[in-house]
């Protein structure tokens, strides 16, 4: 009872329009320091993905690639989970898929749950 | 006494005393004359001799708020096309006698000055002067560069709002590829109220992304309206919170160490704060 209502607290106080503020700019700012519109990025995180799944099967679900920065210094994260190769299952056998463990929610981005 | 920054430093420029500090800001309308105008009457409080230079040629504001504007006669585009010499363009405050004041031309073409023209004005009052401020248009055009030509230290202002920071931002990577940083950040017009209940940007939500260094929090403040109305900006008599806000810059440009205010507005909470900061040290 004490937690849920701390969470609500947590939650309404998170949730102000300071912190969506600071939330928006971060990544307003984020694109601006590289000059690369968040269109352009969606491109280019589709270009990488495709050249890796001509090596390794990925697990397309659980991928995540976000720019973030260390001071005033842009940089790329890439997760980029792989299928475990298991000889004669093709990676788009709905089967397969269906006997997943469930995706990781932590840090999961909107992208991610989207595609779900 | 005066900072001893004198002929001994040395400078492939002029011999230098005088420290030249730009405001800025990328976004216009955050209050970045009233700033220039606040900071450069309270180092002069501090007895500190400060000339203050409007660079927004064709947009003076600077000689309104300081309530000098029927005192031009010449202005920087006239110095620095000859037809003057610089120090007919300076400005001398009624009450405090060592803060000048040289006005920007109202009707002129915004490229009569140069950045070169605006490094030997400069040079000319270093020897003369503790502080020359320049209040920088908005944008980043050629009156930006001008401004920042001559700059030692350049203060960004900028208001706790998302337009705002992102263009003090972009001010941020111009000076960074100019060599001009790193700036210090002043964050004006802070609602404490707001801050407190999470409705607006704390000065660490600022610094914390555009990761500079912060010189001064002004809060929000009436008087602030008042004293531009009047053209006597507050620092020269007010105690208000801006005031004081504006006052710890100033100490803080001459090199002081001042612990930031907390934002709350009641006083017993102040007098608590300062209790606390004089039993620890």
């Amino acid at each position: 009872m004490v937690g849920l209502l701390e969470r609500m607290l947590g939650r309404s106080s998170n949730k102000g329009s300071g912190s969506k503020a600071k939330e928006r700019l971060e990544f307003i700012l984020v694109h601006d320091r590289i000059n690369l519109p968040p269109e352009r990025l969606e491109e280019m995180k589709a270009e990488i993905l495709e050249v890796i799944s001509k090596y390794v099967a990925i697990d397309e679900h659980n991928v995540d690639i976000a720019l973030q920065r260390r001071d005033r210094n842009p940089l790329l994260i890439a997760e980029i989970p792989f299928h475990k190769a298991t000889e004669g299952i093709e990676k788009d056998d709905p089967d397969y898929k269906a006997e997943e463990p469930p995706p990781d929610e932590e840090g999961d981005d909107e992208e991610a749950k989207a595609t779900e | 006494m005066r900072p001893n920054v004198g002929a001994s430093t040395s400078n492939n420029r002029a011999p230098r005393r005088a420290k030249v500090v730009t405001v800025t800001s990328g976004k216009g309308g955050v209050g970045k004359t009233t700033t220039t105008a606040n900071i450069g009457v309270a180092l002069a409080k501090l007895n500190q001799r400060v000339t203050l230079i409007d660079a927004d040629i064709g947009l003076r504001n600077l000689d309104i708020v300081m309530g000098l504007e029927n005192r031009i006669v010449y202005d920087l585009v006239d110095v620095v096309e000859g037809r003057c010499k610089l120090r007919q363009a300076m400005i001398k405050h009624k009450q405090l006698p060592e803060l000048y004041l040289i006005p920007a031309a109202q009707t002129r073409d915004k490229t009569a000055v140069s950045p070169a023209d605006m490094i030997q004005l400069t040079d000319q009052l270093r020897q003369e002067m503790d502080f020359i401020l320049i209040d920088c248009p908005a944008g980043i055009e050629r009156g930006f560069r001008n401004a920042i030509a001559p700059a030692d230290e350049v203060l960004i202002v900028t208001n706790p709002e998302v337009s705002a920071v992102r263009d003090a931002d972009r001010i941020i990577g111009l000076l960074e590829a100019e060599n001009k940083g790193p700036a210090k950040l002043i964050l004006n017009r802070v609602k404490s109220e707001m801050v407190r209940k999470g409705e607006m940007m704390s000065a660490e939500d600022v610094t914390d992304i555009l990761a500079i260094k912060l010189i001064g929090i002004v809060p929000e403040d009436d008087s602030v309206v008042s004293s531009s109305n009047a053209g006597t900006p507050l620092s020269l008599a007010d105690n208000s919170r801006a005031a004081v806000a504006f006052r710890n810059i100033a100490r803080r440009l001459m090199g002081e160490n001042v612990p930031f205010m907390p934002l709350d507005d009641s006083p017993n909470f102040l007098k608590r704060i300062s209790r606390l900061f004089a039993g620890g040290q």
